[in-house]
């Protein structure tokens, strides 16, 4: 099935290991990309917006975290906020959600690939990366459902190859991608 | 497996739990909306729409249940300590001017933000002349907040919140702890109303100088966060204050230019 150039989600998933490779390759995606991207970071709850602060620093795409309600904007970075889980309406706005954490985790990637999959269909994509815990297959399972792109960190150029490892294990990915190469695929999705 | 209701369905399962038990759902965010329900499925071993609806037309004992999982209630005491201590430090100050200080915690759920409420006051002397009226949807889960009664192990966390709340004292003294609960004191409790109140569809019933409604609107679509807003608004004293979650804002709503934002957080008040 042709896939070219229909994104206009890009979901990125990470967990322990991720924000090295997500620093890697953050600097050297366009600022002209025609979809929106939502980074999904686990990580402990203290810490007001110094993640976004440490992003933005990398790239010259504005960085926000998101707020309640928030219209999605195209080549715009944004970041799930901590202690919030991250579900994206069909008008193609975020709703935040406070419920039980899922995998131990709140932001869930689980929790906000299934409502990607569900707004955007084939128009979403959803990359996996490093992480040591099992969040990210079951929602990387509903992106390729729909119809949408699924990528993986290469689980041996991961930080921690165990979470997309688990990934890899039930999923086949559209491109499964080293560190070094994931820039370069971001940029041929634009 | 779980199930993945799809949106006709919810609409149909909205439109029965509004004819037949009054709840109006309609106005909710739907994607959280449908996960909730999604999530009744999985807990209650529902494997298709056709039980779920079974169940909710024809067992009266499961709409409580329902209406509670479909509400969110994860809460925690003094959850993003900078907006109690602003509370304490900007806010406490003029709510002391008022012989008389009604503070009105709307969806309260399991009432943890009105205890962390009754120690700032109690810390601040202002809990003797303070009513804390606290109301949610959920008539349970009101009774549930009205014991005080809490589980044990996420004690630590709060604890060290409350420090950075800018705590005066051991958060200890505040409750007694057995097995794995632990029940606070009545003397916070004493100045507290519990009772079930629906944002979507009942109206003011007070007049307040303080009204708290932290992520709780998050789960509403916008025309519905409006409405409510208008609601706090018509409740709030001239000159009254309205706390929301951290991730929340009046900015594009239809009260924005009545209110002033305090500091960087999410308080605002009321001009006159």
């Amino acid at each position: 099935m042709e896939k070219e150039n229909l994104t206009r989600m890009l979901v990125i998933g990470g967990s322990a290991g991720s924000l090295e490779a997500m620093l890697q390759f953050l600097p050297e995606l366009k600022t002209d990309i025609h979809f929106a991207i939502l980074i999904v970071l686990h990580r402990k709850s203290d810490a007001e917006s110094t993640l976004s602060n440490l992003l933005q620093s990398r790239t010259s795409l504005t960085v926000r975290e998101i707020e309640d309600k928030e219209a999605i904007q195209t080549a715009v970075v944004y970041v799930a906020p901590a202690n919030y889980h991250v579900l994206v309406e069909k008008d193609l706005s975020f709703s935040l959600d406070v419920s039980e954490k899922i995998n131990y985790s709140r932001p869930s990637i689980d929790v906000s690939l299934a409502s990607v999959a569900d707004a955007y269909g084939v128009a979403a994509a959803a990359l996996l990366l490093s992480g040591a815990n099992n969040d990210g297959t079951e929602g990387l399972k509903r992106i390729k459902e729909s119809g949408g792109r699924v990528l993986i960190q290469l689980p041996s150029s991961a930080g921690v190859s165990y979470m997309p490892q688990q990934a890899l294990n039930e999923i086949s990915p559209d491109a499964l991608l080293s560190t070094h190469e994931i820039a370069a695929y971001i940029n041929s999705l634009a | 497996m779980e199930i993945q209701v799809r949106d006709e369905e919810i609409e149909m399962l909205l439109a029965d739990v509004m004819d037949q038990y009054g709840y109006d759902f309609t106005d909710y965010a739907p994607a959280s909306l449908k996960r909730r329900i999604n999530r009744v499925c999985l807990l209650h071993n529902l494997k298709s729409f056709a039980e779920l609806r079974w169940q909710l037309l024809n067992d009266p004992g499961f709409i409580s249940h329902f209406v509670e999982e479909l509400t969110v209630n994860v809460t925690e005491m003094f959850r993003d300590p900078s907006f109690f201590k602003t509370l304490r430090s900007e806010v406490f100050p003029i709510l002391a001017t008022y012989p008389l200080i009604r503070i009105w915690h709307a969806g309260c759920s399991t009432g943890e933000e009105v205890y962390s409420m009754a120690i700032l006051l109690k810390e601040a002397s202002l809990l003797h002349k303070s009513i804390l009226y606290a109301t949610d949807l959920s008539s349970d889960v009101v009774q549930r907040a009205a014991l005080g009664i809490f589980p044990l192990a996420p004690m630590k966390e709060y604890s060290e919140n409350y420090i950075e709340a800018g705590g005066e004292h051991e958060f200890s003294k505040y409750y007694v702890a057995k097995y794995d609960r632990v029940i606070f004191s009545e003397d916070l409790s004493q100045k507290m109303v519990f009772s079930t109140h629906n944002l979507v569809s009942d109206g003011s019933f007070n007049e307040f100088q303080l009204i708290l409604c932290r992520n709780v609107m998050i789960y509403f679509n916008k025309t519905l966060q409006d409405k409510v807003l208008r609601l706090f608004d018509q409740s709030l004293h001239p000159l009254g204050f309205l706390g929301l979650g951290n991730k929340e804002t009046i900015r594009f709503s239809s009260i924005e230019h009545r209110y002033r934002q305090i500091n960087r957080e999410k308080i605002w008040r009321k001009k006159t």
